[in-house]
């Protein structure tokens, strides 16, 4: 009986993330219509461009391979199974034990390597250019975040995000330079991981600026839905992640009842609006930089992150 | 009889393949002897390895043999750590030999190889099993010996015989090294047996030179920044089932020899120690991946990547060190353990990387990728096994190499307990360099399966390929399969491990065998967990429930077609990215300060005829700056030195008089 409860959890949240995904995009897409005083499509137009993507035939490439065929799958699979992991609404997650913050950072570095291979296999060069840009902001956006997960878990003398999460919601955690410094560089890995503007434009079709519309660019019909509901769903991901660690409240605990998890879920769902606004007008603001000046974009923020653990060292206040 | 006895009569049974090798019989003969005469003998003694490290059987007893120094005798022992490195030794021979007898078959000349090759095997199993200095040190040079003699075998082609030269160099420095060290540990009595080496203990100072000197000895064999210059000369000219083993197994035999001597003989560590080890295994696992990412040569890429992945086990012996100096021996334990894994996660995947390597090589002839790619589809098994390779390299989940990482960085997390500041304060930033050279490898890695699988043949040899034999597939299937076990169920490897770690760090892990759903703890449940097994089966079942999704409620219709490419796809393959321009953003972000690599561009002017040029340098610092100079000093002491050749027989005999002389007046000034 008591397999119930958190299984049910497991699966509504599963579902959840999966439904509220075109929705994030599409919201934001839509407010940052409206600050640039135009109409704009609905808030659901990513539901139907995946709904139009998958009725569409696929055209593949003639000297594309089997792996170009499967990695759309596994993209998704190691986004989606990365996402089930990070509490939204409620801690009690079943399978949360399974795979900790490093591992869930790995898991999307899975689906990274599958989706760099992909953009290599048609041999174009376009495919070419998006791959290697992209593994380069990978290699500098990934060891930030596993910096990141340092301070965290140094913090909460834990990986397991459930438990940093009840960590940041007690109330020994008080005001820390370690963790805004970890806050400022998780949200610009975050931009540069998504591919959001000023590092990537998920609009643009302009040859030499893209690098994730680059490597999918020979993708169509079904294999290109399941791809851009991954990157909807990694873009989820890491609001929810911001979310659950630094603006724990609402957030359902183990063992609790009905209403706090009802509750929750309307606090995640606000929290999602908070942070689609906001990165709307980020967006609205500011213009794409250069490629090369990414690498100091994201330098900065694994600056940020090694300083954060560092100061935790320095800083009053024990470590356990 | 015990299993000791039976390790010693299998590395004996290697020994006796050298002659017949010689023997004048046919090609193909002389290959199923060698190859499948080790594959026997090894397999077995893999098998033996495994139970004795389960403690299966009994073999601790020492045997001593009348050879060597009379006084000493060749002693052997076989305790946990050995067992631990005889698995990884074996299991790597084994497989070799396995592959050797499909890929043997393109070989120009054997006798330049089948000689050589068990007398290597042979060598590595003694100086694993070889338990006073004496015979560790014979083993350590046949070992070196003979691999040099297998890197020289096509000594004909370019670079080849400069690399032996280097790794000759090398070795003997290595050897000089190690022989100080235990010089230094058996003391002025004499006491070359490991067992009496452990009765007495060196002092402080004594024990900071061996350090240095196992560091020195053990650390170049191993491929330890800035020792590391030999090993992606010499690891690629070899054959590559010799490359696999070099690289997968011998590099291993290597942080054997600096375990053996570190953790066990030279007494209880100071916490410095740990710096020395950390600030190393950083500096190697970060340049070791960059270098790696600047090559094009698949076999060079290998062996450049070797050198990241004994940085990454040298960080986790020094998390080892330092906690053990901390007197935190079970976190001492979970460090051990990650290095320990990570050896033999590295001889999994370095081995099978280098297979593939070579079926590429044997199937076109090339190992620069610039003139392969779209393997994939001429040879599909050797592209799927290379991919798990891959894949398991770069450190991601659910394979093996993930786990080992993952421990090691749950090992970094517990540094706020140690007392030194220092300490403190490096381990954090060892973790960040770690977690950077963890993704430089990802990186390097979708280059190096992109550019020579994917995408369209650059050469009509690529385009042609056939996919290789079955011995050779199935050497790279059984590591392939490995890789995704140890990833899956890491806790057996984690508890087999178990004894070897006691006897090294002093402490334990908590058993996984017993955890829950065969997760991995390393220390508490509440802290950390991970399982590769759940993890492994979220993402196949999220991936079936995708894909059924997909093909119950989307249009199946497939059309081919060429490629789309923005609308101005270009039919010739020369127009894909390379591996250089793949390569070229973490150049210029990376490797501009550290390798000075710099891009020339010449665009001729409208009208010129000539054509465009573009041309990238990449400086090797180390080289340049500590093995030049060295180079030109011996150089220019050889050319002063060179006159004494020519001297008359008077003028030679003054000179042994007064060399006499001094020799006695220095010995009578130093009593």
């Amino acid at each position: 009986m008591e397999l119930i409860g958190p299984l049910a959890i497991q699966g509504v949240h599963m579902t959840l993330v999966l439904a509220l995904a075109p929705l994030l995009t599409g919201f934001v897409r839509a407010v940052k219509a409206r600050l640039v005083r135009r109409q704009g499509p609905p808030v659901i137009q990513p539901y139907r461009d995946l709904w139009r993507l998958m009725r569409k035939e696929v055209v593949l490439a003639e000297s594309s391979s089997w792996l170009f065929r499967v990695a759309p799958y596994l993209i998704f699979a190691g986004t989606w199974v990365a996402a089930a992991l990070i509490p939204t609404f409620a801690t009690g997650l079943m399978f949360s034990w399974s795979a900790d913050l490093i591992a869930i950072i790995a898991l999307l570095g899975s689906a990274r390597f599958f989706l760099a291979l992909a953009g290599m296999d048609v041999g174009t060069s376009f495919g070419g250019i998006g791959s290697s840009r992209e593994v380069m902001i990978a290699s500098l956006a990934e060891p930030a975040l596993i910096m990141i997960v340092f301070s965290l878990a140094l913090l909460a003398g834990s990986t397991q995000l459930s438990t940093i999460a009840g960590y940041m919601l007690s109330s020994n955690v008080g005001l820390r330079v370690t963790l805004a410094l970890s806050l400022v560089a998780l949200i610009m890995v975050a931009i540069a991981e998504n591919a959001r503007i000023p590092v990537d434009n998920p609009a643009t079709h302009l040859e030499l600026t893209m690098v994730h519309e680059a490597m999918v660019l020979e993708y169509s019909g079904r294999h290109l839905a399941v791809i851009e509901l991954a990157g909807q769903l990694q873009l989820l991901l890491y609001v929810s992640l911001i979310a659950c660690v630094f603006v724990p409240w609402g957030i359902a605990p183990v063992g609790a009842g009905p209403l706090p998890h009802l509750l929750g879920a309307v606090a995640y769902v606000g929290k999602l609006a908070v942070a689609g606004v906001i990165m709307a007008g980020f967006e609205t603001a500011i213009a794409k930089m250069r490629v090369f000046r990414v690498s100091a974009f994201l330098g900065a923020a694994f600056m940020m992150s090694i300083l954060g653990v560092l100061l935790l060292f320095v800083s009053r206040g024990g470590l356990r | 009889m015990n299993s000791l006895a039976t390790l010693l009569i299998c590395a004996g049974a290697l020994l006796a393949l050298v002659p017949t090798a010689l023997a004048p019989i046919g090609a193909r003969a002389g290959r199923w002897i060698t190859y499948g005469g080790s594959l026997l003998v090894c397999a077995f003694a893999c098998a033996m390895s495994i139970a004795q490290l389960l403690g299966l059987t009994d073999g601790t007893a020492d045997i001593i043999l009348p050879l060597g120094l009379p006084w000493i005798g060749a002693r052997f022992h076989l305790d946990a750590l050995a067992a631990a490195f005889l698995v990884v030794v074996n299991l790597g021979a084994a497989t070799a030999s396995l592959y050797g007898l499909g890929y043997g078959r393109h070989e120009a000349d054997p006798r330049r190889v089948l000689p050589f090759y068990p007398a290597f095997l042979a060598a590595m199993n003694l100086v694993v099993l070889a338990a006073d200095a004496f015979s560790f040190l014979i083993a350590w040079e046949l070992m070196s010996l003979a691999s040099w003699g297998l890197v020289i075998a096509h000594h004909r082609q370019a670079g080849v015989a400069h690399a032996g030269y280097v790794y000759l160099i090398m070795a003997s420095f290595a050897a000089l090294s190690l022989l100080l060290a235990f010089a230094l540990l058996a003391g002025p009595g004499g006491a070359y047996a490991f067992d009496a080496m452990r009765t007495h203990r060196p002092d402080a100072a004594t024990a900071a030179f061996v350090l240095v000197l196992a560091i020195l000895g053990a650390g170049s064999k191993a491929g330890l920044v800035p020792l590391h210059v030999w090993l992606p000369l010499a690891h690629p000219a070899a054959p590559s089932h010799v490359s696999a083993l070099m690289s997968g197994v011998m590099t291993k035999v290597a942080v054997y020899a600096f375990v053996r001597i570190v953790f066990d003989l030279v007494g209880p560590p100071l916490w410095w120690w740990s710096i020395v080890v950390l600030s190393l295994g950083a500096a190697t696992a970060f340049l070791g991946v960059l270098q790696a990412l600047m090559q094009h040569d698949l076999k060079r890429l290998l062996a450049y990547h070797t050198v990241e992945n004994i940085g990454i086990i040298f960080i986790g012996l020094g998390l080892a060190l330092a906690f053990k100096a901390a007197h935190m021996e079970w976190a001492a334990a979970l460090a051990m353990t990650a290095a320990l894994f990570h050896v033999f996660n590295h001889s999994l995947f370095k081995s099978l990387l280098f297979f593939g390597a070579g079926a590429v090589d044997s199937a076109t002839g090339e190992r620069d990728m610039e003139r392969l790619g779209g393997l994939i589809r001429r040879m599909p098994q050797t592209a799927l096994a290379f991919l798990v390779g891959c894949f398991a390299i770069s450190a991601l989940p659910p394979l093996n190499g993930f786990v080992s990482e993952w421990m090691t960085f749950q090992a970094i997390l517990l540094s706020p307990s140690l007392d030194a500041w220092a300490l403190k304060l490096l381990v954090p930033t060892v973790g960040a360099v770690l977690a950077l050279s963890a993704a430089l490898a990802a990186a390097c890695f979708v280059k190096a399966f992109g550019i020579t699988f994917l995408g369209r043949a650059r050469t009509l040899a690529a385009e042609t390929a056939q996919e290789t034999d079955g011995f050779s597939l199935a050497a790279m299937f059984l590591f392939a399969s490995l890789c995704l076990l140890a990833g899956v169920l890491p806790g057996f490897v984690i508890d087999a491990l178990a004894p070897a770690v006691r006897m090294t760090a002093g402490g334990q892990m908590p058993t996984q065998a017993s955890q829950a759903w065969l997760s991995i703890v390393p220390i508490a449940q509440s802290r950390s967990s991970y399982n590769g097994l759940l993890v492994l089966v979220f993402v196949s079942v999220s991936a079936g429930l995708c894909a059924m999704a997909i093909h119950q409620f989307a249009s199946r219709a497939v059309r081919r077609a060429p490629a789309w490419d923005c609308g101005a796809p270009d039919p010739s393959p020369i127009t894909q990215y390379t591996a250089s321009s793949f390569a070229q953003p973490i150049r210029r972000v990376f490797a501009t300060l550290l390798l000075g690599a710099a891009e020339t561009v010449d665009i001729p002017a409208p009208g010129e005829m000539r054509p465009a040029r573009f041309e990238v340098l990449i400086h090797d610092p180390i080289w340049e700056t500590l093995y030049a100079p060295a180079a030109a000093l011996v150089g220019y002491a050889a050319d002063r030195l060179n006159k004494l050749q020519f001297l008359t027989i008077r003028l030679y005999l003054t000179l042994v008089f007064l060399a006499l002389v001094g020799l006695l007046l220095v010995l009578a000034l130093w009593s």
